[in-house]
């Protein structure tokens, strides 16, 4: 081994040295600030990472993209999901009148909301485009309330960091952080389009996260709660956790 | 002197170049994984099976909601070729940034890339372009450089089809487009950026089946090893006085 190439040896070294901690330094940064997705799976730990901290950063406060009322679909698209259950054609038989949404978890005053508590918080809306993983989307008018004031109403305690929530549909659950779930379009939506919200877009109630891909809007909710530790795995079919892209 | 003789590729090309062309087939595999989940495309902003296709690729779906006149539905891999799909972009387009960097400060573009004002004439040009479409094989010394259609190749895919392959990516994000919408809507939409990400990756493909078939052409041994060490086997032999 010649005298260059030692040097460049030794070089390489240090530089590999530094890199490696300079990554540990940054994901114990990362960790501490609240700028690591809670689950991951295995290799592609680093990459979801990076993008849960790179979105954070970049968009803590920014608000979704707003569309015009002539741009609304005509041509929403429900997509088809399994049929709802015995229990949910029960509660629809029913008008619905019996539809609860349970809050729980790391709040101070636990609730049991009716569709008629939740309509009683002031509306409000947003029109937005709704963007499936798969690749199509729409565009429609949401009519609902701010998931934060309903949290604010419930006393969300200062260790929360996520909440869950819950389809009366097994298996249909998802979760978001305190900066999406306080943000002011994270919507508890019951209207579409000026109307009800239909049952093929999640009727009655449904989560609308604008600034995160379609599955993370939820449909059918009837539980929310909120915790301090992130889910303790990635959702089904090993799908990110974070679906900002 | 050993390390007298200056390499064919610097050492940031070749470690760029082999984590792009990782990356690239990674890219590659989870895109048309998740293609399949809608292989559909559409301009503007709205794009669902109640909206009239610009172009539908005649292929199975993975969704069953999906009409594609096929009786089957392919199996759902998006999850793991999401993940992957974002984790090789990240490592794409960090390793594009630093190789561009170094590109612009240690010359490279300048003295490799950029066109000679000598090869930019009309005859030059045509030769070059004779030469390729005879297949005809450069000698050596040829190969020691860029022609100058390679070099516009090179440019072009550098500076023009990859940036823009990341911009119709990133433009298809929510939450990016959260931070500036001029993002998408220069675009034409949401369905635009998909559309036109599609194309970038034709002629990706495009690109990488006639560059391999050009390495291949002046000689597939040679070039990848001088794209793997840095110096081609005469240069060895030569500079280094081992036995062949």
């Amino acid at each position: 081994m010649n005298q260059l190439s030692r040097r460049k040896l030794i070089t390489t070294a240090l530089g590999a040295t530094a890199g490696v901690s300079g990554i540990a330094v940054a994901a114990r940064l990362a960790g501490r600030n609240g700028l690591t997705p809670p689950a991951w799976h295995g290799i592609f730990g680093p990459g979801d990472t990076v993008t849960y901290s790179a979105q954070r950063l970049m968009t803590r406060h920014t608000m979704a993209r707003p569309f015009s009322r002539e741009q609304i679909s005509k041509t929403p698209f429900a997509n088809e999901i399994a049929p709802p259950t015995g229990e949910f054609n029960r509660l629809q038989a029913g008008g619905f009148a019996d539809w609860r949404l349970v809050i729980d978890g790391m709040v101070a005053r636990p609730a049991s909301l009716s569709l008629a508590d939740i309509r009683s918080y002031p509306s409000r809306t947003q029109i937005t485009q709704l963007v499936c993983e798969e690749g199509w989307s729409y565009v429609a008018e949401w009519i609902g309330v701010p998931l934060r004031n309903v949290l604010e109403a419930v006393g969300v305690l200062p260790q929360a960091k996520y909440v869950f929530y819950q389809s009366i549909e097994k298996g249909w659950a998802a979760s978001i952080d305190m900066a999406d779930a306080l943000h002011p379009q994270t919507f508890l939506a019951y209207g579409m389009n000026g109307g009800e919200l239909p049952v093929g877009f999640g009727g009655p109630l449904r989560m609308r996260v604008p600034r995160q891909l379609g599955y993370k809007n939820v449909k059918f909710i009837n539980r929310l709660t909120v915790t301090d530790s992130g889910p303790a795995s990635v959702p089904p079919g090993g799908y990110s956790w974070y679906a900002g892209i | 002197m050993a390390d007298s003789v200056a390499p064919r590729h610097t050492t940031t090309v070749r470690v760029t170049h082999w984590v792009a062309t990782l990356c690239f087939f990674a890219l590659l595999l989870s895109g048309i994984e998740i293609l399949i989940s809608h292989p559909r495309f559409y301009w503007g902003e709205e794009g669902n099976i109640h909206v009239k296709p610009l172009l539908t690729l005649p292929i199975p779906a993975s969704r069953a909601t999906v009409p594609t006149g096929y009786g089957y539905v392919l199996p759902d891999q998006n999850g793991w070729s999401r993940s992957l799909h974002f984790e090789a972009a990240w490592a794409v387009v960090l390793s594009g940034l630093f190789y561009v960097l170094a590109g612009l400060s240690d010359g490279h573009f300048r003295k490799n890339l950029v066109p000679a004002r000598a090869d930019l004439s009309g005859r030059a040009l045509s030769e070059s372009f004779a030469d390729h479409v005879r297949f005809r094989r450069p000698g050596e010394a040829a190969a020691a450089s860029y022609n100058v259609l390679q070099r516009f190749a090179y440019l072009a895919v550098v500076f023009v089809l990859f940036p823009l392959t990341v911009w119709t990516g990133l433009a298809m994000s929510p939450a990016i487009v959260s931070i500036a919408p001029s993002v998408v809507t220069l675009l034409g939409g949401h369905q635009s950026a998909r559309t036109v990400h599609f194309f970038c990756t034709i002629l990706l493909v495009l690109f990488v089946l006639v560059h391999i078939g050009m390495v291949w052409l002046s000689g597939f041994g040679n070039r990848t090893r001088a794209m793997i060490t840095g110096h081609v086997a005469e240069q060895r032999v030569v500079t280094q006085g081992e036995h062949p």
